[in-house]
C-alpha cells in the first residue's frame, strides 16, 4: 500500500470533526423559514373567529396597504407575550390581521379581552389549512404582506419590544 | 457518606489509570520487569474501583438519597424500584459513569486472563485502554460529577422522565454499553499491536472473545432498543433511520466487519492492516454514536441527555484517541508486512467481498446522517429519512447476502465454484421459486418481495455449511455462524413481510362497537380510569379473536404520570406466531366516541427472534472459541509439566 | 433504537406544553375510504416530516400540526392529486426540510453519487488485491 494512502482515514476523521465541531460553536437554528417569501399569498378564506371582527380572504391583502399577518391562538402562552408590542404597532397605525389557529369562540373572547384586540380582522384556521397554506410552522409566527398580496418578510417566535421598529421598518420597505 | 465513597472511589481509580498509563509507556519504551509486572494489577483494582463507584451510585439511587442532585433530578419516591435503580443509568452522569465502569472492567478481565498476546503488546494494550479510560474519568470528574450533593437535600424528586419508566430502560442502555464500550477492548488491542508492530494470528487470537462479546451485547441492544421503540412511539414503526438508531447501526456494522477480518487473520493470517483499522473504526463509531446522540447537534426522537457543552467534550476525546490511533496507524502500517495471499473464489475472497459491502453500509449511513449538517452550512436544512436510506443500503444489504450464502461453503485459500456447483443450483432455485410463490400470490413491492425470496434462500443456505458432515462433531463456532446467518434471514423475512403485510386500521368507536382488522374481530368493551403507583391512566379493554378462535383481552392506557407531568399511551400487542395485534387507545372525539388505532402485523416479531437467534449463534461461537482456547492452554500446561518431570 | 426519550422532551415540552382542545382534524385520524388511495396517502405520509416534533413522520406524530398535515395529504389525495405533486406543494413552502426524500440537487447530488463511488471504490479495492494475486 503507497504511504499516501495511509493517512486517507486520518484526513477523512478531520474532515468529519470539522463537520461536527460546527454547529457545536454555532449552535444552527432550528426553525423551519417559509420559502413563500417574495411570494403572493395563497387563494384562501377564513371564516371569522368571532361574532364583532370580519374574516379574512386573499383579496383584502390586495388594496395597496401593507400589513401584518399575526398566526396566534388563546392556548399559545407566547401569544399572551408578545400582545403589547402587537398593540404598540397598531397604535402606530399599522394594520393587524390575525390567523386564530385552532380556537374556541369563547377562549379567544377571554384572550382579547385580557391582552387587548389589535387586530382588524380575524379568520379562524381550525384545521390548520392556511397555516400550512402559508409555510408557518407553529404560533406566534408573524408575516409582512405588502399592498399586492405579496410575502415580503416572516417573523417566527414572539415579537419583543426591540423587534418592533424592525417591523416598522419591513413594512416601510414593503410599500415601495 | 455512601455517594462521597463513591466519588473518591472515582478519583482513585482514575489516579490508577494515569499510572497504569504512566507505566505501560515506559515499559513500552524501555523493558523493565519490575514496572512491567505492577501494570496487570493496577488495572485490576482500578476495575474494582470504578466497580465500587458505580455500585454506590446505584445504592444512592436504591435508598433514594435525596441529598444527591443525581437522584433528586432523576427520581421519585413513588416510582417502582426496577425504575428507581435503572434510573440510575437513565441519565447523562449515571450513564457516563456506567460506560467507565464496564471500560475498566473489561480492561481488568483482558489484564486477569489473556496470556496468549506477547507481554509487551499486553502492556501497550492496557496501557492505551488507561489512557482511554481516562479521559472518561476526567469527562465525569470534570464536568459531570454523579455524586453532586445538594445542600440542603430535595424535599422531593422530580422524577425519571415517564418515556423511560419501562422495563426497556432497565435491559436496553446496559446491554447496548456493553457493546459499545466492549469495543474498545479491540480498539486498545488495535493501538497495542501497531505499537509493537505484532500483527500475528496469536494476537487475532486474543482480541476475537473481545470483538465477539461485543458484537452479541451490541446486537441484542439494538434489538431491544428497536421493540422498546416499536411498542412505545405507539405507530407500529420499529426503525425510523433516526440519528440515534444510526448511531448505534454504525458500530454494530464496523464490529460485523471486525468480526469477520478478525477470523481471517486468525485463521489464514492475511488483512493485518485491514483488520487493525476495522478495529480503531469500530470503537471510533462507539464513540461518534455517543458524540451524535449527546451533542444534540441532530434533531432525533430518541434524543438523550442533550448538552453542546458535554458534546464538545466528547468530541475532544474523540479527536484525542481517534486522532492519535489514525496517526499511528498512517505511520506504522505501513510496516506491518503483508499477510498471506488468497484467491478471489476463496473463503478469504468471501470475506473480503462482506468487509467491503459491510464498510460501504457504513458509509452509506454515516454520510446520510450527517449530511443534514452539511447543507446546514450552506444555510439550506435538508431531511434524509427511510426514502434514501431503505433502497440505497437494500442496494448493498441485499446482494451480499448471496455472498453469505456461498461464502461458508468455500475453501480457505483457493477454490472453484465448480466443486460446489450442486449447492449453488440448489439455493438459485429456492431464491426463484420463493420469488415466484410470493409474487402470483401477493402483490407486494419490488423490496419486500426481492427480501423475501432471499430470505428463503438463506434460510436453506445458512445450514449447507453442515451438509454431509458429522452434527455431534461440528464445532460450536461453525454452529454458531449457522444459527447467526440464519438468524439474519429470520429477521429479514420479518422486516419484508411487516412492510409488505401489515394492515392499519384507524376508527372512532364507541363502547360495543367492533372492528375488523385483517383476520382479527376486536370489540371496544370498556374505557375506564385506573390508577398505578405514579400514574393515572384510561384504560380500554378490547375483546379481540383471531379467526373465530376463542377471544382474548387487550388493554391500552393512555397514562398521565404527575412527575413530572406527561402524557404516554401504552399500547397493548397480542402475539401469535404469525405476528403481533397492535392496538393504541386514543383521544375521545366530541361525539363521546374513542379513536382506536389497530394494526396486524403479521410476522413482525421475526424481526427481533432474527436479531436474538443472531446474537445466540454468536454466543455459541464465543463459548466455542473460549472453550478452544482454554483446552489448549490446558494441554499446553500439561505438555510443560510432562517435559519438567522428564527432566 | 430508541435509546431514552429523555430530557430535550422534558425541558422542550414544559414552555410550548400548551395544547389546544379543539377537535382533529377530520382525516387526522381517519383513514380515506378507498383502500387504494388511504395506500397512497400512508406511503407518502412515511415521507413527510412533522415540523414541530423530533424528526418523526407525520404518519409516526402525535403533534397537532401532523395531524393537520395528515388531513392535507388525505383530502388532497381524495381530490385526485398525485403523491408527488402533494410533496411538491409542501416543498414550495417549507423547502427540502418537509420531506424525508431528499430529491437530486445542486445540494444533494452528493447523496446520490455516493452509492457510485462507493461501488466503484470497493470494486476498485476488489480488484486491486485479487489482480496481483492472479
Amino acid at each position: 500500500m503507497t504511504r499516501w494512502k495511509l493517512w486517507l482515514p486520518l484526513v477523512l476523521f478531520a474532515g468529519f470533526c470539522a463537520l461536527v465541531a460546527w454547529p457545536l460553536i454555532r449552535p444552527p437554528s432550528t426553525d423551519v423559514h417559509s420559502q413563500l417569501i417574495g411570494k403572493p399569498l395563497p387563494q384562501f378564506a377564513l371564516k371569522p373567529a368571532n361574532s364583532t371582527l370580519p374574516g379574512i380572504a386573499t383579496a383584502d391583502f390586495r388594496d395597496g396597504k401593507p400589513r401584518l399577518l399575526n398566526v396566534f391562538a388563546s392556548w399559545c402562552v407566547p401569544c399572551a407575550a408578545e400582545a403589547p408590542q402587537l398593540g404598540e404597532l397598531q397604535r402606530q397605525g399599522v394594520e393587524i390581521v390575525g390567523i386564530d389557529l385552532r380556537d374556541h369562540p369563547e377562549d379567544l373572547a377571554q384572550f382579547l379581552q385580557q391582552n387587548g384586540n389589535p387586530f382588524a380582522r380575524i379568520g379562524a384556521d381550525d384545521i390548520g389549512a392556511v397555516q400550512l397554506g402559508i409555510g408557518s410552522s407553529g404560533v406566534p409566527e408573524t408575516f409582512v404582506i405588502d399592498g399586492k398580496g405579496v410575502i415580503r418578510y416572516q417573523h417566527i417566535g414572539d415579537i419583543r419590544a426591540e423587534d418592533v421598529p424592525m417591523l416598522l421598518g419591513k413594512l416601510k420597505d414593503a410599500e415601495a | 457518606m455512601i455517594a462521597e465513597l463513591g466519588l473518591a472511589a472515582l478519583w482513585l481509580a482514575a489516579a490508577l489509570a494515569l499510572l497504569q498509563l504512566v507505566c505501560g509507556v515506559m515499559v513500552v519504551r524501555r523493558d523493565d520487569a519490575a514496572l512491567a509486572s505492577v501494570i496487570r494489577p493496577l488495572a485490576v483494582v482500578q476495575g474494582a474501583l470504578a466497580a465500587l463507584a458505580f455500585g454506590a451510585l446505584l445504592l444512592c439511587f436504591a435508598r433514594f438519597d435525596l441529598s444527591v442532585k443525581l437522584v433528586a433530578m432523576n427520581s421519585r419516591d413513588a416510582q417502582p424500584l426496577i425504575f428507581q435503580i435503572a434510573g440510575t443509568w437513565g441519565n447523562h452522569e449515571g450513564s457516563m459513569l456506567m460506560w467507565v465502569t464496564i471500560m475498566s472492567l473489561a480492561g481488568a478481565l483482558i489484564a486477569l486472563i489473556e496470556r496468549r498476546v506477547p507481554e509487551r503488546t499486553m502492556i501497550a494494550t492496557l496501557a492505551t485502554q488507561a489512557f482511554v479510560g481516562l479521559g472518561f474519568y476526567a469527562f465525569l470528574l470534570i464536568a459531570s460529577n454523579p455524586f453532586e450533593r445538594l445542600d440542603p437535600p430535595a424535599q422531593q424528586g422530580l422524577g425519571l422522565n415517564p418515556a423511560l419508566q419501562d422495563i426497556g430502560l432497565a435491559y436496553h442502555p446496559p446491554t447496548l454499553y456493553f457493546g459499545y464500550v466492549g469495543l474498545s477492548v479491540a480498539f486498545s488491542f488495535a493501538v497495542g499491536a501497531l505499537i509493537t508492530r505484532q500483527v500475528t494470528p496469536a494476537f487475532a487470537r486474543a482480541m476475537r472473545p473481545w470483538v465477539l462479546g461485543a458484537w452479541i451485547f451490541l446486537t441484542l441492544g439494538i434489538t431491544a432498543g428497536s421493540y422498546w421503540a416499536y411498542y412505545e412511539l405507539g405507530w407500529g414503526g420499529w426503525w425510523f433511520w433516526d440519528p440515534t438508531e444510526n448511531a448505534s447501526l454504525m458500530p454494530w456494522l464496523a464490529a460485523t466487519a471486525l468480526l469477520h477480518s478478525v477470523s481471517v487473520l486468525a485463521a489464514r493470517d492475511a488483512l493485518r492492516t485491514w483488520t487493525i483499522m476495522l478495529g480503531v473504526v469500530a470503537f471510533s463509531m462507539s464513540m461518534v454514536g455517543t458524540f451524535l446522540v449527546r451533542s444534540g447537534i441532530l434533531t432525533s426522537v430518541h434524543a438523550f441527555a442533550i448538552d453542546p457543552e458535554r458534546g464538545a467534550f466528547i468530541l475532544g476525546l474523540l479527536a484525542l484517541y481517534v486522532g492519535s490511533a489514525l496517526v499511528l496507524f498512517a505511520l506504522r502500517a505501513g510496516t506491518v508486512a503483508e499477510g498471506e495471499r488468497f484467491a478471489v473464489t476463496s473463503r478469504e475472497g468471501a470475506l473480503v467481498v462482506n468487509n467491503v459491502v459491510l464498510c460501504a453500509l457504513l458509509a452509506i449511513v454515516l454520510v446520510g446522517t450527517l449530511y443534514p449538517l452539511v447543507t446546514e452550512a450552506y444555510g439550506v436544512r435538508v431531511s434524509v429519512g427511510p426514502p434514501y436510506f431503505t433502497p440505497v443500503s437494500a442496494l448493498f444489504f441485499l446482494p451480499m447476502l448471496v455472498v453469505l450464502a456461498v461464502g461458508p461453503l468455500l475453501r480457505w485459500r483457493r477454490d472453484s465454484l465448480e466443486r460446489i456447483q450442486r449447492p449453488l443450483v440448489l439455493f438459485f432455485a429456492i431464491a426463484v421459486i420463493a420469488l415466484a410463490g410470493v409474487w402470483f400470490n401477493s402483490s407486494i413491492g419490488f423490496l419486500p418481495l426481492v427480501g423475501m425470496a432471499l430470505a428463503a434462500m438463506l434460510a436453506v443456505a445458512s445450514f449447507a455449511p453442515a451438509q454431509g458432515r458429522n452434527l455431534r462433531r461440528l464445532p460450536l463456532a461453525v454452529w454458531g455462524m449457522m444459527i447467526a446467518h440464519f438468524g439474519i434471514a429470520v429477521a429479514l423475512f420479518g422486516m419484508a413481510a411487516d412492510s409488505a403485510f401489515t394492515v392499519e386500521k384507524l376508527v372512532a368507536a364507541k363502547e360495543g362497537d367492533t372492528v375488523e382488522i385483517g383476520p382479527w374481530l376486536a370489540t371496544l368493551k370498556t374505557v375506564e380510569p385506573v390508577a398505578g403507583p405514579n400514574w393515572t391512566a384510561l384504560e380500554a379493554t378490547l375483546a379481540v379473536s383471531y379467526e373465530g378462535e376463542p377471544g382474548k383481552a387487550l388493554r391500552p392506557q393512555q397514562r398521565s404520570f404527575w412527575a413530572p407531568a406527561q402524557k404516554t399511551s401504552e399500547s397493548a400487542l397480542l402475539t401469535r406466531w404469525n405476528g403481533q395485534l397492535y392496538t393504541v387507545l386514543g383521544d375521545q372525539a366530541e361525539d363521546g366516541r374513542w379513536q382506536l388505532r389497530l394494526w396486524w402485523k403479521p410476522f413482525v416479531t421475526w424481526i427481533w427472534y432474527g436479531g436474538i437467534l443472531i446474537g445466540l449463534g454468536g454466543l455459541l461461537a464465543l463459548i466455542g472459541r473460549v472453550g478452544n482456547d482454554l483446552k489448549r492452554r490446558h494441554a499446553q500446561v500439561r505438555i510443560a509439566r510432562r517435559k519438567r518431570t522428564a527432566e | 433504537m430508541r435509546l431514552l426519550l429523555a430530557f430535550l422532551a422534558l425541558a422542550l415540552a414544559a414552555p410550548v406544553i400548551a395544547q389546544d382542545s379543539m377537535p382533529d382534524a377530520p382525516y387526522a385520524y381517519k383513514q380515506l375510504e378507498d383502500p387504494a388511495q388511504e395506500a397512497k396517502a400512508k406511503a407518502l405520509m412515511e415521507t413527510l416530516r412533522c415540523l414541530t416534533c423530533q424528526g418523526q413522520s407525520i404518519a409516526d406524530s402525535d403533534a397537532k400540526i401532523a395531524g393537520d398535515m395528515r388531513h392535507q395529504v388525505r383530502t388532497r389525495i381524495k381530490a385526485g392529486e398525485s403523491p408527488e405533486a402533494i410533496r411538491r406543494w409542501l416543498m414550495e413552502r417549507y423547502g427540502d426540510y418537509i420531506s424525508y426524500k431528499p430529491e437530486l440537487s445542486e445540494t444533494t447530488w452528493p447523496l446520490f453519487a455516493l452509492p457510485l463511488v462507493l461501488v466503484l471504490a470497493g470494486g476498485l479495492v476488489l480488484f486491486g488485491r485479487f489482480r496481483r494475486r492472479a
